[in-house]
């Protein structure tokens, strides 16, 4: 990006992309301890077998594993301390087929991941941890939904515990008849089931001037897809009864930030829903529970947590996020507002920053596509910075306001290559380069406001194998 | 038999008419869930929307702003507005920042970027301060949106705020939003 100018972000800007290298940097460290021959692709290309339990725990990606199980004597305390988070630590026999396995229902009824499985949302390193965020890790995902436990969050108010035999939904202004539903009487209407992604409209922000993180699990972390399932809006509405002048609805949360956004009454009306269920259980507390606006396509500050009121008015509320916060300032001063749709976009995840491939060989890149306009139509692949470009096989059917995972075979000759893939939606709009982006936005528009940023991603090949975020 | 038959067509005509016949003779199609909100249920919630609609009774002066300032602002927003007093604690800069939007090193402050000054109130009002949000009182929200206004140069020293006076502060940046303008139709094939 030469023919950009280098402009300083905002102060505050610049001190939290400051914080969230040294975050991921802290956490590539605590990886790279952890897998002597790292970086490698995780997965992929797994270390050399483990041979005891003490090498185990070093590939299982423990966050002290290293010293603690080095102490002789103490090797099954540690395993314990070392189990991944939402795992349970399990002897591992020497051949599973010469005893037998643990009892049945055994864990209390309720699962949990296996022990050999440690990805975990990383979080942004804010000095408050109340108003924070955290990042899916991408790079280790497959398929198109995200485990609810590494679904990405960003909260203003930490996340409260709600007991839902006391929580009420209130909806109330220009009605008829302003009702309170308490979560038994939201269970009582029909309900619908939507596979829909949810991404942060500030996701990728610390990339618009020069590549910054260095894992997709930092430059597109914000991104998550689950199956939510829930009550529409317009049923509601129905019960309620609107007024002929009702246009916009204030959605607020019960978290101690009362989250608070102006909603189009006619996007209400079109396919929100809200969602108690989420990937076919109650939703997770960090989403909501146990309520939540699922606004399909919209920026993600819109889906309101912890769900209580919705009041219809005639004009917008003017909240502080819908003004001061998820704006989009432009080169000329002038600020667009009520941004909110999340446009096609698409990133490869394999192989993303930080990995290593072994050699020259045949490798399968896959990635997710996503708009919030609409289906995905096709994506295509680079493996040349952009200049030629192939479709790319869409793994599943696509669903609309749905991520969907692409694959592309390539035979790589083992020479320096640039990884790109583009996203065309079905209402014809192509994945931009930022180079367009910024020239129709502005070359201090993205750097005053850090929104909405949906470039094509480049990750760079170099002839060793090892993977970084380029711009190209 | 033939009462037996007469009984199962006389089941299938049901179901095949009556759900959508009941549905389709009623006026208004209601499930009937949940109970009526009552205004007094409804009382303890509000929203502000610039033309002042739901700004409550009483008022501040930016004199008494000051002191509520120090006491419950300054620890994260700095004792001159200016945010972040000390490293690691994140509170936005609150001041300053006028005619810097079109730079390349915009500053969005409450005075150089907010449109609205009941945003402002509403905002404290529900969410201030961080450690103990919702606990002003109304009369300190006013006093503490008349102080950092007076602090900004948005309002006189000795203005006081409420309900009729708030509304029509006019905000520097009052002007400086469009509309989403997206698609745009460059990117379209």
């Amino acid at each position: 990006m030469s023919g950009i100018p280098t402009p300083k972000f905002e102060d505050k800007t610049e001190r939290q992309i400051d914080q969230m290298v040294a975050a991921e940097a802290r956490y590539l460290t605590q990886r790279r301890a952890q897998e002597p021959d790292a970086p490698r692709a995780e997965r992929r290309f797994p270390a050399p077998v483990p041979t005891d339990r003490r090498t185990f725990l070093f590939a299982a990606g423990s966050t002290v594993g290293a010293a603690a199980a080095a102490v002789v004597g103490s090797v099954a305390q540690a395993a314990d301390q070392n189990t991944p988070p939402g795992a349970q630590h399990f002897h591992v026999a020497a051949d599973p087929t010469k005893e037998q396995g643990r009892p049945v229902a055994g864990d209390g009824g309720y699962g949990s991941r296996s022990q050999f499985e440690a990805e975990v949302r990383w979080r942004f390193p804010t000095a408050n941890e109340y108003s924070s965020w955290s990042m899916t890790p991408l790079d280790k995902m497959v398929g198109n939904l995200t485990a609810s436990g590494l679904h990405f969050e960003r909260h203003h108010g930490g996340i409260p515990t709600i007991d839902p035999s006391t929580h009420m939904l209130f909806v109330h202004g220009k009605v008829d008849a302003p009702r309170k539903f308490s979560m038994v009487d939201l269970k009582r209407f029909p309900s619908v089931t939507r596979k829909h992604f949810i991404e942060c409209s500030g996701n990728g922000l610390t990339e618009w001037n020069k590549p910054t993180l260095k894992t997709v699990q930092g430059t597109h972390g914000l991104l998550s897809t689950s199956e939510w399932t829930g009550v529409p809006f317009a049923t509601i509405a129905r019960e309620v009864g609107l007024h002929e002048d009702g246009a916009w609805v204030l959605a607020e949360g019960s978290d101690a930030a009362v989250m608070t956004r102006s909603i189009p009454l006619q996007k209400m009306l079109k396919d929100a829903i809200l969602a108690y269920g989420q990937n076919g259980e109650a939703i997770r507390p960090e989403q909501g529970y146990p309520l939540r606006l699922i606004l399909p396509g919209y920026e993600g500050n819109m889906h309101i947590k912890w769900l209580r009121r919705l009041e219809v008015g005639d004009q917008p509320f003017m909240t502080r996020e819908e003004t001061s916060k998820y704006t989009d300032l432009l080169a000329n001063g002038k600020a667009r507002q009520f941004t909110f749709e999340m446009e096609a976009k698409s990133v490869i995840t394999f192989p993303s920053g930080e990995m290593k491939l072994p050699g020259a060989g045949f490798y399968s890149i896959t990635g997710l596509a996503w708009s919030g306009r609409g289906r995905v139509q096709s994506v295509h692949v680079s493996t040349d910075a952009g200049k030629t470009w192939y479709p790319a096989h869409l793994e599943s059917v696509p669903e609309p306001i749905c991520t969907i995972r692409f694959s592309f075979p390539w035979a790589w000759d083992g020479t320096p290559a640039v990884l790109q893939s583009r996203c065309t939606d079905e209402t014809g709009y192509i994945q931009p380069t930022l180079a367009q982006l910024i020239a129709i936005r502005g070359s201090n528009g993205p750097f005053g406001s850090i929104y909405h940023l949906n470039a094509i991603q480049s990750w760079g090949v170099d002839a060793d194998g090892g993977v970084t975020n380029v711009h190209a | 038999m033939f009462t037996r038959n007469a009984r199962m067509g006389a089941a299938c005509l049901f179901l095949a008419l009556v759900p959508l016949g009941a549905f389709a003779q009623t006026k208004a199609v209601r499930y009937g869930f949940g109970a009526p909100a009552t205004p007094g249920e409804l009382s303890k919630f509000f929203s502000i929307p610039p033309d002042g609609r739901g700004l409550p009774p009483g008022s501040g002066t930016a004199a008494k702003g000051a002191q509520v300032y120090a006491q419950s602002c300054t620890a994260c927003h700095g004792d001159q507005l200016q945010g972040n007093p000390q490293k690691g604690i994140g509170g936005d800069r609150l001041i300053g920042g006028r005619g810097t939007l079109a730079t390349k090193t915009p500053i969005k402050t409450v005075e150089s970027y907010w449109p609205f000054a009941t945003t402002l109130f509403d905002y404290i009002k529900r969410a201030m301060p961080f450690s103990a949000p919702g606990s002003l009182s109304d009369d300190d929200v006013y006093s503490v949106v008349a102080y950092i206004l007076s602090q900004a140069k948005i309002i006189q020293p000795t203005d006081t705020m409420n309900a009729t006076t708030l509304a029509r502060v006019a905000m520097p940046n009052r002007d400086g939003f469009e509309p989403d303008p997206r698609p745009e139709v460059q990117l379209y094939r």
